[in-house]
């Protein structure tokens, strides 16, 4: 692998993606990740000179909403996906900056 | 000590106009109880799609038309990640490799009539996030999703503000353009226009840009000013003892007086942003972007010359009502039914400005009706009611929005015209004022006045007092 991930890195991708893993789990995310950024390497040595960037695998642009509003009051339904509720909103731990 | 300059740029987040939101079919009215406007996509629930509602494109391509930027034709959306409970989806759809206008400009004026250009480094599409409400009994918060999805755009400056005048010329420069489009309401206090302020500063004469800040929390033009006075004063004074500026996030308390940082360090900024899967790129085709400009509207300065030319108004005046759309579209609207401008700017000057005072209204929320106020006008014309009784009318429009016609009617309020009627008052009062009828005679013009006063008193003010006037002084001069 020519892609060496270190401790740091893992650290730091760990808390951007709020997530604990244990130390044999990190192991295993370091392993993985080179071996993305191994492939990547390998797409890197295509000469892509003149080839306009992709920015969508489908051969598809402009789709559009008129401004027409189109739902309803959804509210009681919307709310059965709320882990608690209160008041009319989604319950959540106290956040604030 | 060494003199300082201080270096600002501004991103100006404005909620745009639209009936629903940038990706699905919710409607954006404001007020709503918690959570009525949302559905599976502004909540973010797994499997549901966006679909980019077409307005949101057209209106910030039109306002990156008025603001001379160059329009990205193949533009596309990128997700911008980070974790907060007001953002459902863990991401926010924004644009970053390539928003949908770059490269602008506008020009500012000053207080003292100087011109100053203010670069556009890009304006991008993005959604709102929702709202949060710290529950005081619970240990929670509640997340209102109604603003979730909510189309913004972000105007990015360069930065090329150099004081609190200019900052707030150019905020004004933007909400004058967005207002005239009717791309949105640019109210600071209510949050549909919001402002950032990065700010650095540097020794004067100095080529290098400092370590700039981040203020946000900014909701009036005057804690913009404040807020900028205060981080000035703060990142001197770390320079001056020696210390260095961090460049951070801080959140700027108006009642206090000062700002705190506001996210940790463990919390860096590293959105990682990529390419949005969801949503297809926007091709705008030459046609269409033509198209767009050919709806562009007439802006302020245009209007402000047209005033002064076919309207001939007073530069002053026609400032004042094309400082509000709204405000002038009630001028030509009116001038258009009654073809006086000159009387129409009248009213708009004074009277309603008065009352706007008094009454602590914004030009925006003006209700009155074209109709209504070119009615009221004719009255006075024909002669039907006198200046003060127009007033006590105008305030009912004013405010109620009534049909002064009507109005007139139903109160009585008609002007006396009745010449016979008003001789016989006359005659009483100046046979009951022999004092004033004296000092007339000896000489004192000025005492015509109280007996025109008594007159329209005793007519209830609805006389026409220069028709007392002149026929109390023919009366006397006949003795």
């Amino acid at each position: 692998m020519a892609n060496i991930i270190s401790d740091e890195t893992i650290e730091y991708v760990g808390i951007l993606a709020k997530l604990e893993l244990s130390d044999k789990e990190k192991e295993q995310a370091k392993k993985d990740m080179g071996s993305m950024l191994d492939y990547i390497d390998k797409l890197n040595e295509l000469d892509t000179k003149g080839v306009e960037p992709m920015s969508h695998v489908f051969p598809v642009h402009n789709v559009f909403r008129e401004d027409i509003v189109t739902n309803n009051d959804d509210r009681d339904n919307i709310l059965k996906n709320a882990p608690e509720e209160k008041d009319g909103s989604f319950m959540v731990p106290k956040t604030v900056d | 000590m060494a003199k300082y300059e201080t270096v600002i740029g501004l991103e100006v987040h404005v909620e745009l106009a639209t009936k629903t939101k940038i990706f699905c079919g919710c409607s954006t009215a404001f007020g709503g109880a918690p959570n009525t406007h949302t559905c599976p996509v502004c909540t973010g629930m797994p499997g549901s799609l966006p679909v980019l509602n077409k307005q949101v494109v057209e209106y910030a391509m039109a306002v990156g038309i008025a603001t001379n930027c160059k329009i990205t034709q193949n533009c596309k959306f990128d997700r911008k990640n980070y974790f907060y409970p007001d953002n459902p989806q863990n991401y926010q759809i924004s644009q970053l490799y390539l928003p949908i206008c770059r490269d602008g400009r506008v020009e500012i004026e000053l207080e003292d009539g100087t011109k100053k250009t203010i670069g556009i480094h890009e304006i991008h599409m993005e959604e709102d996030a929702g709202k949060l409400i710290h529950d005081e009994w619970d240990d929670c918060s509640l997340v209102d999703f109604n603003r979730s999805g909510v189309p913004l755009i972000e105007i990015v400056s360069e930065p090329d503000m150099r004081s609190a005048e200019e900052v707030n010329a150019y905020l004004d420069k933007l909400r004058l353009i967005i207002q005239y489009l009717g791309a949105s309401d640019c109210k600071l206090q209510e949050g549909s226009m919001r402002a950032d302020v990065n700010l650095s500063v540097r020794e004067v004469g100095s080529k290098e840009f400092g370590t700039r800040t981040e203020m946000k929390n900014l909701n009036s033009f005057k804690a913009i000013a404040r807020a900028i006075a205060g981080e000035r004063e703060r990142q001197i004074d770390l320079i001056e003892s020696g210390e260095s500026v961090i460049q951070e996030t801080r959140r700027w308390d108006d009642t206090k007086g000062y700002s705190y940082a506001m996210r940790s360090k463990e919390d860096a900024q590293d959105y990682r942003y990529f390419p949005e899967p969801d949503l297809v790129p926007i091709i705008i085709s030459d046609e269409w972007l033509d198209e767009v400009k050919s709806r562009q509207p007439e802006f302020r300065y245009e209007k402000l010359e047209r005033y002064k030319k076919e309207y001939e108004i007073p530069e002053y005046d026609a400032k004042i009502i094309t400082e509000s759309k709204h405000m002038a579209d009630i001028f030509e609207d009116t001038v258009a039914i009654c073809n006086k401008p000159k009387k129409v700017s009248n009213w708009l000057m004074v009277e309603t400005m008065r009352l706007m005072k008094a009454h602590e209204l914004e030009a925006e929320e003006l209700s009155f009706s074209p109709e209504n106020l070119a009615k009221l006008i004719e009255l006075v014309d024909a002669g039907t009611i006198n200046g003060n009784v127009a007033k006590e009318v105008f305030e009912k429009i004013f405010l109620d929005n009534i049909d002064p016609v009507d109005y007139v009617d139903k109160h009585g309020l008609k002007m006396d015209n009745d010449v016979d009627g008003l001789k016989v008052i006359l005659e009483k009062i100046i046979s009951d004022n022999p004092q004033s009828v004296e000092d007339y005679n000896n000489g004192k013009k000025k005492a015509i006045g109280f007996l025109v006063g008594q007159a329209m008193k005793e007519t209830k003010g609805k006389a026409n007092p220069g028709v007392i006037n002149k026929m109390i002084q023919e009366m006397l001069d006949k003795n």
